[in-house]
């Protein structure tokens, strides 16, 4: 069994609204120092194993998990169980 | 005519939709649970609006791999009207069928409220009975109505007039204040703003009307009965 971590990120030049109102509560909170905030996602995905697992962890996030046209991803597969 | 208004776990629009053909526009219709859906008898197919799957993952995300969108996709291809309100649109989206995808509103609100469209092709089976450059009166009601599409493919849409609907004080962002567009055969049309609650004059307006009218008499036009 593997666990696959998979974040999630707006493209750049995406606009996220999310991510800056992130950055406005921080600095009211005076954490002057933040130059910018995105907000993604975050995946855990527990598959078994397999020869061509990344390949498949590729489809799996451009069919479903990640929006091509405004998301990016990246992932990293680790041993489980 | 008759038309299948598909039902999804968490739509919240399909009764007004029905409502719309059946009662205001006078043709035949039936909502559909989306696991029962049979469409290979209905001439036009309405996604209606809502939260399908409770916006999960992105709106529209979960709904756009369940089976019926196999059938949706092959009505499409049969050239039969499909036409995706709000959720709709953003399930148009994420199968693939529309291009670009929905992001959040601008100023992240959800928004309700009429707003003046331009009726940008008065020249397709959806706005027949509009004029161009018509300015009509629907309702939006979204949280992710922001349309997004890279500048490559804003350029396609412009030049195949495949954007339908345009926001004349643009409430989300949306690129090129774009509302509404088809896909490039130009039967499959995606819309955050609501017709189907803009049908009769007790509701506020009934601009919406005379598109649920101009597929009708579109489809009519396109299967004359030879008596």
């Amino acid at each position: 069994m593997r666990k696959v971590k998979i974040h999630i990120t707006l493209k750049e030049g995406v606009l996220d609204p999310q991510g800056k109102a992130v950055h406005n509560s921080l600095q009211s909170l005076e954490y002057s120092n933040v130059q910018d905030v995105r907000v993604g996602k975050y995946m855990e995905v527990m598959v078994e194993d397999s020869d061509n697992l990344e390949a498949e962890i590729d489809r799996m996030c451009d069919q479903l998990l990640a929006n091509p046209v405004i998301e990016n991803y990246s992932y990293t597969i680790e041993e489980a169980g | 005519m008759k038309f299948a208004v598909i039902v999804f776990p968490g739509s919240n629009c399909d009764r007004d939709m029905y409502f719309a053909v059946k009662d205001q526009l006078g043709a035949e219709a039936d909502l559909v649970w989306y696991k029962e859906a049979n469409l290979a008898n209905y001439d036009g197919i309405l996604l209606p609006g809502g939260f399908s799957y409770g916006d999960y993952l992105r709106s529209g995300a979960i709904a756009s791999t369940s089976d019926v969108i196999t059938q949706i996709r092959e009505a499409a291809e049969a050239g039969k009207p499909v036409l995706g309100v709000c959720n709709g649109f953003q399930i148009l989206l994420e199968m693939g069928l529309l291009p670009g995808a929905m992001l959040p509103n601008e100023k992240l609100k959800f928004m309700c409220h009429f707003e003046t469209l331009t009726v940008e092709n008065a020249d397709t089976m959806f706005t027949r009975q509009y004029k161009e450059k018509e300015k009509i009166q629907i309702p939006i009601a979204h949280g992710d109505g922001n349309y997004f599409c890279d500048e490559e493919t804003l350029q396609k849409l412009q030049n195949n007039k495949q954007i339908v609907f345009t926001y004349d004080q643009n409430p989300n962002g949306s690129v090129g204040d774009i509302a509404g567009i088809t896909n490039e055969h130009g039967n499959v049309l995606g819309m955050m703003p609501h017709p189907e609650r803009a049908v009769e004059a007790l509701l506020g307006h009934d601009d919406g009307l005379r598109l649920f009218e101009s597929i009708l008499t579109h489809w009519r036009e396109h299967h004359a009965i030879n008596a």
